[in-house]
């Protein structure tokens, strides 16, 4: 170095009067509450609240904010209020992510933890609730290997993986047409929604007209229209998501490509059709869960409490934050405990009551590999339908059950803790 | 095949002229007054969200006209009260300000019209393709490509004609002289800003008709201006101009050959460059120092 | 001046990062975010080297600490179950990269210096992106851990304690610092000194300022892929966000912050920053807004960073 001047004193206490400050900050809140109440018990929800999937993270949100609310009111868990913990894992930075699983863990002592939106985030959150024996609920990741090659006993998932999404649509879509071309985002959630449309396809004698992997964050899909349009084929599947599918289905429309092919494709958000121009709302897709449901108990009221507190109709994910923090609830309450195995070994074959599942049938996990085997709604979307916010017409039901592939496919094989 | 190219390419040279209009945006600032813009991506989304709230009373046209304008004025403030403070300094600083706005304008855009995306209604006179051939070519496109066309005239015109436009060229070359010749070259550094920033907050209106309206559109489209412009050439505007064009295009026709590799091929095209001709195809070798 | 005062520096520092974990867990940390501030000082210093004490402004080294990232990860799952060739490789993988990319833009400066960095960062952003098969792409690169360390009897647990782990990164910081240190004390560090002080002096004294500034950048990312293979080894996991432009621009921020001019400087911004992050991201959802405003700050009121400040009292 050039020259060495003295470091006074000052930078010393400085950093000591910098660190008392945040302690000072860190613990008052806490510790007041901590000092009269009895001890919650902590949810922590570690998810996407800012960046391209902030939408989804935030209505996962509400979801878990009005099942914390529900459970407190029914008595709290085990005699104790729940608290939900909230952290953004931001919607691709995995430090982050793992950063703060690992904060509302060690520091936080949550006995759950919700997360994520992201696929990639949740497994890599996943990887540290094992290390650390705490039950993670994943709400919205669809990546098969979350309950499939890297499965976890103590990983359960509310919201469906690709194989089922493609089996539900698949039926649908040979309908229409043979010949599918496909325009797939480059990443795992990409992959293996097209394997498996592709599989089901061709168990159907469909014919894959041509695909494109297209790069996460796609502004122009221009070209790869084009190419679409020249192979012919009839139907077009969009499986990109969020932004990817707003961007990709207004330049669709625009070029007037509905009204030559049929445009479709597997997953599809109220999210991403609230971001469309309405005559862009097209295409037959596959819904996790949806807010119209004729003859559906309790929906009614779930629908009402949310519109209240946002102004909007609850989303599929909106709902799957719901049932992630209430399916902790109802397993620690039937163990009788918040100790990770326990609760884990009640949640398997949990079925959901009719005011969390909010389905025809009930939502229950499946044992062998923990995913919730929900229904799954195909239909059609439109420009607008009884209420403005009625952007999807459901056309059929599908049971989650009947769909999904075998837990020995899923490739999952749960080993557990020593006792 | 010979056809698929020929509309990739020509579709190419449509996305191009935009990339081109962001890009010549952060070339006036970036030659002018040496600073890198990061917040080039944020002021786009703001003129398109601002946009999107002044088309229920302004309609469409309204939106066009007014939100750049607005932006534009934003961009004022900004290089009046932030950046001004940091020309004498190393551009680092300059460049770490304008970083942490683009942050700020992100995370301000989503608090104030929420993180769910927005419908942006494009008049149903240019949602339709021009001919069933052409199909890529929507009225929209068609109307995009004319207006930047017609900005980008209308910069030329200014820069050459007008006595602001001889100033900021005279200013390019040698600051320290225009200085010395008595004009007021904080006002002139202003006015560049805000012209730079106008740019960007029509490309925001612009991209808003075709793209997802969501507070992450600014910076998904920041990179490809980059690229642009060191294709194109450092300090020069028609390098920049050639080099959106020539990177929508190499985009457009990469798709036919190898789609995984459409947005690789600009990056690629960007290191070639640099082995080659380090100032870029336009580019002033005096200037990258 | 004497020895004491001149080491002073080094003991403050060594003190406060040995007791790390315990005072940063009184003030509402946990010792994973003590070793995420020492791995990411690491990255600050290394850039710092180039930056604070070359005068030359990256804004791409998230490209290198990235491809250390990679690089550990890559080993880890494909090739090699220990940690140690993990980490070795990926410094190769950044060190190699960087000495190719600075011989191609070594004729560049300032502004448009920092813009090809800026772009070359996004080359590789892109690579890790897409090349799925290999680097998992946006899911970026999971199925592997962290292996105990071991030479002979002596295994440290990596995986185990993040006791440990603090540790073993702590060691690894002192060993990059002591070796910066050296470097810079040396002949060939004055010479990037006076190449920062003035350039063109410089080079009217015949010092080849290209192959100095290259050497200065090949050695920051050096130090930086090494920050970036122990960032893989903290988070078990490594995805292209690693190697994004924000990530370049957090590192600079890092530097300003603590104070470029100094050499731990970039260590207590480090801290500081990290700290900060995590605070207010706990706090509230607009943390976006609070950490932007905040780099306006730090650059408008306190571009000489902390121990800038701190420092220019004794001589006033």
């Amino acid at each position: 170095m050039a020259h060495h001047p003295r470091i006074p004193k000052l930078t010393r206490r400085a950093l000591m009067k910098a660190a008392a400050a945040a302690a000072a900050w860190q613990l008052a809140p806490r510790g007041l509450t901590r000092a009269l109440a009895a001890e919650p018990v902590r949810v922590g929800f570690d998810d996407t609240l800012t960046g391209t999937y902030a939408a989804n993270g935030q209505n996962t949100l509400v979801g878990c904010q009005l099942a914390v609310e529900q459970i407190n009111a029914s008595g709290g868990l085990l005699g104790r209020p729940v608290e939900l913990v909230v952290e953004d894992s931001t919607s691709g930075d995995a430090g982050t992510a793992v950063q703060k699983a690992r904060k509302l863990i060690d520091r936080d002592h949550v006995s759950f933890l919700i997360g994520n939106v992201n696929s990639a985030l949740s497994l890599a959150i996943g990887q540290v609730t094992n290390e650390k024996g705490i039950v993670h609920v994943v709400p919205g990741g669809h990546t098969d290997a979350i309950t499939g090659s890297s499965c976890h006993w103590n990983v359960f998932r509310v919201c469906n993986t690709t194989q089922m999404e493609a089996a539900a649509v698949a039926s649908e879509l040979i309908k229409i047409g043979k010949r599918w071309y496909y325009i797939t985002p480059d990443y795992a959630f990409g992959h293996t929604l097209q394997d498996g449309l592709q599989k089901e396809a061709q168990k159907l004698g469909g014919v894959t007209a041509g695909a494109d992997l297209t790069p996460l964050g796609t502004t122009d899909y221009s070209s790869y229209l084009i190419k679409a349009q020249a192979a012919n084929p009839e139907v077009i599947l969009f499986l990109v998501q969020g932004a990817d599918m707003i961007n990709a289905l207004k330049q669709a429309v625009q070029f007037g490509l509905e009204k030559r092919f049929h445009l479709a494709g597997s997953q599809q958000e109220l999210e991403a059709l609230e971001g469309l121009p309405p005559e862009a709302r097209v295409g037959t897709w596959v819904f996790e869960w949806y807010w119209k449901q004729p003859d559906v108990p309790h929906l009614a009221e779930f629908v009402a409490t949310i519109r209240k507190k946002t102004g909007k109709v609850p989303t599929a994910r909106t709902w799957q934050g719901f049932a992630s923090v209430w399916s902790c609830a109802l397993a620690a309450r039937a163990a009788k405990s918040l100790e990770g195995v326990q609760v884990a070994k009640a949640m398997e074959g949990l079925k959901l009551p009719p005011e969390v599942g909010l389905m025809p049938d009930p939502p229950f996990y499946r044992p062998g590999d923990h995913q919730l085997m929900p229904t799954l709604y195909v239909g059609q979307a439109q420009a607008t339908g009884s209420d403005p916010e009625d952007l999807f017409h459901v056309a059929r039901y599908l049971k989650g059950p009947e769909i999904a592939a075998s837990v020995e496919q899923t490739g999952c094989k749960l080993t557990w803790p020593h006792a | 095949m010979a056809q698929l190219v020929l509309f990739d390419a020509f579709n190419g040279l449509v996305v191009g002229a935009f990339y081109a209009l962001m890009a010549l945006g952060l070339s006036l600032i970036l030659n002018l007054s040496g600073v890198i813009n990061f917040a080039h991506g944020g002021f786009l989304a703001v003129a398109a969200y601002l946009a999107y709230t002044l088309i229920p009373r302004l309609g469409f046209w309204g939106g066009l006209v007014v939100a750049p304008l607005l932006t534009a004025g934003l961009g004022l403030l900004v290089e009046r009260f932030l950046i001004r403070r940091l020309y004498g300094r190393d551009p680092l600083y300059s460049l770490l300000l304008t970083f942490g706005l683009a942050y700020v304008f992100e995370d301000g855009t989503r608090v104030l019209w929420g993180a769910q995306a927005l419908p942006y209604p494009v008049p149903p006179s240019l949602s339709t393709p021009v001919s069933a051939t052409l199909f890529f070519l929507t009225g929209y496109r068609v109307f995009m490509v004319l207006l930047v066309a017609a900005a980008v005239t209308a910069l030329f015109l200014v820069l050459a004609r007008t006595r602001l436009g001889i100033r900021i060229r005279a200013g390019t070359q040698d600051l320290e002289t225009v200085s010395v010749l008595g004009i007021n070259v904080r006002v002139l550094r202003n006015l560049n800003f805000g012209l730079g920033v106008y740019l960007a907050g029509l490309a925001g209106v612009l991209a808003a008709g075709m793209l997802g309206l969501e507070p992450t559109i600014g910076s998904s489209l920041i990179m490809p201006s980059f690229v642009a412009i060191i294709v194109g050439g450092l300090g020069s505007l028609p390098g920049t101009l050639l080099g959106g064009l020539l990177i929508g295009v190499a985009s457009g026709v990469t798709t036919v050959f190898f789609p995984s590799a459409t947005e690789a091929v600009i990056y690629v095209m960007m290191a070639a460059v640099l082995l080659v001709r380090p100032h870029g195809l336009l580019g002033d070798a005096a200037r990258i120092r | 001046m004497s020895r004491l005062e001149r080491h002073a520096p080094a003991f403050v520092a060594s003190a406060l990062l040995v007791t790390m974990p315990w005072w940063l867990q009184a003030a509402g940390g946990y010792t994973e975010l003590a070793s995420r501030i020492v791995i990411l000082g690491l990255a600050a210093m290394g850039l710092n080297f180039l930056l604070g004490f070359t005068g030359v402004l990256s804004f791409g080294h998230a490209a290198y600490f990235g491809l250390g990232g990679y690089g550990v990860a890559m080993t880890l799952r494909y090739l090699v179950p220990s940690s140690a060739v993990a980490i070795l490789v990926g410094v190769l993988a950044g060190t190699v990269a960087a000495a190719i990319i600075g011989a191609l833009i070594v004729k560049l400066r300032g502004v448009y210096f920092a813009m090809v960095t800026i772009a070359f960062g996004q080359v590789f952003y892109f690579v890790a992106f897409r090349w799925n098969r290999v680097t998992g792409g946006d899911d970026g690169l999971t199925g592997w851990a962290r292996l105990p360390v071991g030479v002979g009897p002596l295994t440290l647990d990596l995986r185990g304690s993040d006791l440990a782990f603090y540790y073993f990164v702590l060691a690894l910081l002192g060993l990059s610092a002591a070796a910066m240190g050296l470097l810079l004390r040396s002949p060939f560090g004055r010479t990037l000194l006076a190449i920062r002080e003035n350039e063109r002096r410089a080079r009217f004294l015949g010092i080849p300022v290209e192959r100095h500034i290259w050497l200065s950048f090949v050695v920051s990312a050096l130090f930086a892929s090494l920050a970036g293979a122990l960032f893989a080894l903290l988070n078990n996991f490594i995805d292209p966000r690693a190697l994004r432009w924000d990530q370049s621009g957090n590192f600079v921020i890092m530097a300003v912050l603590g104070g470029m001019r100094s050499f731990w400087g970039p260590l207590v911004g480090a801290g500081v920053f990290v700290l900060l992050q995590d605070l207010i991201s706990t706090r509230t959802q607009s943390w976006m807004s609070f950490v932007g405003a905040f780099f306006v700050l730090v650059v408008l009121f306190f571009p000489r960073g902390v121990l800038g400040f701190v420092r220019r009292r004794p001589a006033s």
